[in-house]
């Protein structure tokens, strides 16, 4: 049994957390770099030169990317000969969560009860933690800010198994136009295919977490992510929704098996502040 | 893309009936912000007939709650957020004599109709460039609801703010006329 401090826990959290927010990964960059110089839209140009501007300052003077710095959504494997000593994992998560939140002068954006009197917890905590058991004696944290106004233009819907291919694109695209402008296209369309309900709304979650540009091993997946990607740039949305040739970076799926009378389906839509971080311990 | 105009808050009717869809605009003076939060109570007062704690005549409201300033600078990160939110309480306000908005995404018929009624325009800034948009907010100070935190009422007094004029006070729509063109579907 390997044993790993609470501290230890609550110290990478934080850590992921600040250089999340402040450092946009180099292959959305990137990406946002070569959708500049195709774009066609000379609005929507200039919008992408801002965002690419923006996201250079945000690194170079460690200020957040974007004021919503969203709510803070952790995917950790968790190696089944890990001992976590020293404190409750869940709470050395939180804290690393609040530590970051209070001390990198990001926002707090988690109210406590979300009908009634939505009240500000005042350090962005509880986070939203997933945990798989894996094999082994590490900890692998992937963590992602997740802003609310890309969040809200995610669907998810019970598809008929006749809907097929088609129904998955159709209602991919559908959502895509629905959101236009409010998810701050360019965006990263996450896809779930499988599943359950709940299974397949994570599933697309963390489809949106995949490196920019890498297509999905099965032939037939990357092929449909190419003809999505390729359907939502047609849209013509364009970079803020004011029109052009660049609104998504990406399309990325992730399947699982599902019942035998259904297809679900989910649509995670992540902003062009695609912001994420991961480390092992 | 149309003109570049340098325009100076509070903003007169006169002047907003000059804008149109399409042109860039560079805001000078103060705007207040207010979002979900401030809204409602915004609202709320309204709708007791007691006084709201700014004048919004002439005025510009940001749709931002701004991250905290590092020690050193004005105010954090401090991009638009989604205008829709505030769509139930626009109206109203439009009608007491707010002459601008700015925010990003799409607004209600509602929302439009009453701007072309009483002479108001709906900028957008781009989301998510908050720490470039940071830039030009010069000072901040609280005005209500110190309460809210982020989503208080905040009064920003910004140099030179970039901003598009989506939707003007004859209804034309960029996010209506723009993405068209660009589909090839
Ligand atoms: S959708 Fe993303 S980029 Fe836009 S305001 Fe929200 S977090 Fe920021």
């Amino acid at each position: 049994m390997r044993k790993i401090q609470a501290t230890q826990v609550t110290e990478t959290v934080k850590q992921l957390f600040l250089r999340a927010n402040f450092y946009i990964g180099q292959d959305v960059l990137n990406s946002l770099k070569e959708m500049e110089k195709v774009e066609k839209s000379p609005l929507g140009k200039r919008v992408l030169q801002q965002i690419i501007e923006n996201d250079e300052l945000a690194a170079k003077e460690e200020i957040a990317i974007c004021q919503d710095t969203g709510m803070a959504v952790l995917f950790v494997e968790y190696g089944q000969d890990v001992h976590v000593v020293g404190g409750n994992f869940q709470d050395a998560i939180d804290e690393g969560v609040r530590q970051a939140y209070v001390q990198g002068y990001l926002r707090k954006s988690v109210v406590a009860d979300p009908l009634f009197d939505r009240k500000n917890t005042g350090d962005n905590t509880p986070s939203v933690t997933h945990v798989r058991i894996v094999p082994g004696d590490k900890i692998k944290f992937l963590v992602m800010p997740k802003g609310f106004g890309s969040e809200n233009m995610s669907a998810m819907k019970m598809l008929k198994p006749a809907d097929g291919v088609e129904g998955v694109k159709a209602f991919v695209i559908e959502t895509v136009k629905k959101a236009g402008p409010n998810p701050c296209p360019p965006v990263i369309v996450g896809v779930g295919i499988g599943g359950t309900t709940d299974k397949v709304t994570q599933l697309a979650k963390l489809a949106t977490l995949r490196e920019v540009g890498k297509r999905h091993p099965d032939p037939r997946y990357a092929k449909l992510e190419e003809e999505l990607l390729e359907a939502v740039n047609k849209t013509g949305i364009g970079p803020a929704g004011l029109g052009g040739t660049t609104t998504a970076l990406a399309v990325n799926i992730e399947h699982y098996p599902t019942h035998i009378a259904g297809l679900p389906v989910a649509v995670n839509i992540v902003c062009h502040a695609a912001r994420r971080a991961e480390a092992v311990i | 893309m149309n003109k570049q105009i340098v325009i100076e808050a509070p903003l007169s009717t006169e002047l907003v009936r000059e804008l149109r869809a399409g042109d860039s605009v560079l805001i000078n003076g103060v705007v207040y912000t207010a979002r979900d939060a401030a809204h409602k109570r915004l609202d709320e007062l309204i709708k007791k007939g007691q006084p709201l704690p700014i004048d919004i005549r002439g005025q510009i409201i940001y749709y931002v709650g701004p991250c905290p300033a590092k020690p050193g600078y004005a105010v954090g990160s401090a991009g638009p957020t989604t205008s829709g939110r505030m769509d139930p309480y626009t109206p109203q306000l439009l009608k007491m004599g707010l002459k601008a908005m700015i925010g990003k995404g799409l607004r209600s018929a509602e929302v439009i109709e009453a701007m072309k009624e009483f002479g108001a325009v709906y900028f957008g800034a781009v989301g998510g460039a908050g720490a470039l948009i940071a830039k030009s907010i010069k000072k901040v100070e609280v005005v209500a609801y110190e309460d809210l935190g982020a989503e208080a009422i905040y009064r920003f007094y910004v140099e030179n703010f970039p901003a598009v004029v989506v939707i003007d006070s004859y209804g034309s729509n960029l996010y209506e006329s723009e993405p068209p063109k660009y589909a090839a579907c």
